[in-house]
């Protein structure tokens, strides 16, 4: 409340600053897009689940706080540079380039079968009672049935594969649990994302929830979703997983960060993408 | 700002400025949030701290906060109240210790600590995302938080 009045005080008196700059709230808008096999229409605000009811009513995906050109370029997948990157994932996904020759094709068929994956990830795996994140499935394969190195979690191959399996569960609802063997990871994800970390004593909360649909100078603050990760970034030309998102953030905050990939990150992970679950996997998502 | 850079602006105006003259950040004393004396013992410099304020790697005050008189310095956000007529609401000493540590006056704001260096979870050196060395500095020297000072002081209306 006390925030909003001193925007709007803000706001009147900067009236004509204001009225060029980025809109403070999220844009109203709808995320129909133009695919190959016609056109789908993405769920991108739903109901905040329940254990995010305290912070907020609505959740949106990144998708509403960008400018319109970045938001026109998600509409249509010819327009959208991610999916360059979602074609070297299939050839590796095809490529015969285990040790032996193996293929992830010939393990798996079609990328098809990863169909609904995306959507529950993180998870505990149910054999190993251990929090996975799509990167650590993709290097387990990698490494036990291929007889690779394991695969940089920020590596361009990695990445590729991420945004083909994401694509195939393009239009499923994020729906990662929470409970039972999930409870200890996702707490620890918890307390993490309220910390306060660095020399500039900020925390995911304070940007993401506190001050989200405001200006951080030029940059316009999102929740924080993940439902469109892996996304193409236009400022680096390339694509962007969430894990590397979360360096990139800490970073920010003239923090020393944890690694890519860390037991810390793949907490966070589930617990932001739990922050998400009613929202659509956007396959690949454009942001700038 | 870089270590090497902050070290060059601190040598640079430890040729000025009797080093006894200098308040450490862990011997600031906050009165009800406020510091009376200047942290660098000299005075500030209105025009150094407009460029300390809208600097990135520097105070960045603007990421957060607007300035109507500074209508050339693009991106304002709007996190933040507007710092118009700042000098009105807060004397000399309130503003030095918003701005040394922004915690004292106001419990657990947004608005960063430029002048401390211990407490931190996770420290980092500057913007590297590497672990902060030993002797973190403040974000901001002590000259360069009273040329801040100086400039707030002339946002009157
Ligand atoms: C200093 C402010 C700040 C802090 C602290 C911060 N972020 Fe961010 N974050 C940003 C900005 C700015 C962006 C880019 C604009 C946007 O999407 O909000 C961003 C983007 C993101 C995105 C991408 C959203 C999208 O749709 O593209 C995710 C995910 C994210 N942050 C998660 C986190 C998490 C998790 C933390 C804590 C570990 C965190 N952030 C801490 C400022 C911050
Ligand atoms: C990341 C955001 C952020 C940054 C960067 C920031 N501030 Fe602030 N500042 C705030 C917030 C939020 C408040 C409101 C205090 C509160 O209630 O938490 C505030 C309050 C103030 C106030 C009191 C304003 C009033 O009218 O009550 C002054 C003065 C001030 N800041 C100066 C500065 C200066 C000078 C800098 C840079 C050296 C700076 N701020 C950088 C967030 C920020």
């Amino acid at each position: 409340m006390q925030r909003r009045t001193t925007r709007l005080v803000a706001a009147a008196a900067f009236g004509i600053a204001l009225a060029g700059a980025a809109g403070a709230d999220p844009v109203d808008d709808t995320l129909e897009v133009t695919t190959e096999d016609g056109t789908i229409t993405l769920t991108t605000t739903a109901p905040a689940p329940d254990h995010l009811k305290d912070a907020f009513d609505t959740i949106y995906s990144g998708w509403h706080f960008r400018d319109t050109d970045t938001r026109d370029m998600q509409r249509d997948d010819f327009d959208n540079p991610g999916m360059v990157f979602v074609d070297l994932g299939q050839e590796k996904w095809n490529a015969a380039i285990g040790a032996n020759g193996e293929s992830c094709a010939g393990c798996h068929e079609g990328p098809e079968s990863m169909k609904g994956l995306r959507a529950v990830m993180p998870r505990v795996d149910e054999k190993t009672g251990k929090l996975m994140i799509m990167e650590d499935y993709v290097n387990t394969c990698v490494t036990e049935r291929m007889g690779l190195e394991k695969w940089g979690t920020t590596s361009g191959d990695m990445k590729n594969m991420l945004a083909l399996i994401s694509m195939q569960s393009r239009g499923e609802i994020q729906n990662v649990a929470i409970d039972g063997p999930a409870a200890e990871y996702w707490e620890k994800g918890k307390e993490i994302y309220y910390t306060r970390f660095g020399q500039l004593e900020m925390s995911c909360s304070n940007c993401h929830q506190d001050y989200a649909g405001y200006n951080i100078r030029s940059d316009h603050l999102s929740q924080g979703q993940i439902s469109g990760f892996p996304v193409y970034r236009l400022k680096d030309a390339g694509l962007v997983s969430a894990q590397q998102r979360f360096v990139g953030c800490v970073r920010d905050t003239r923090a020393e960060t944890f690694k890519a990939g860390s037991d810390e990150f793949k907490a966070l992970e589930l617990y932001v993408a739990s922050r998400g679950n009613g929202l659509m996997i956007e396959g690949v998502g454009v942001r700038h | 700002m870089t270590s090497r850079l902050w070290l060059a602006s601190w040598v640079a105006l430890a040729a000025t400025v009797p080093a006894t003259a200098e308040t450490a950040p862990g011997e600031v004393s906050y009165v009800e949030g406020a510091v009376a004396a200047s942290l660098s013992g000299a005075a500030g410099d209105p025009a150094a701290g407009v460029k300390v304020m809208t600097t990135n790697a520097q105070g960045n005050c603007v990421a957060c906060h607007q300035i109507a008189a500074l209508p050339d310095v693009p991106f304002q956000g709007n996190i933040a109240p507007a710092l118009d007529g700042v000098a009105d609401r807060y004397d000399e000493g309130q503003l030095r210790g918003i701005v040394a540590n922004a915690k004292m006056t106001f419990d657990g704001t947004f608005m960063p600590a430029f002048y401390k260096t211990a407490g931190f979870v996770r420290p980092g050196d500057a913007y590297t995302g590497k672990a902060a060395p030993e002797d973190l500095p403040p974000i901001l020297t002590a000259q360069q938080i009273e040329d801040v000072v100086a400039y707030l002081l002339t946002l009157k209306e």
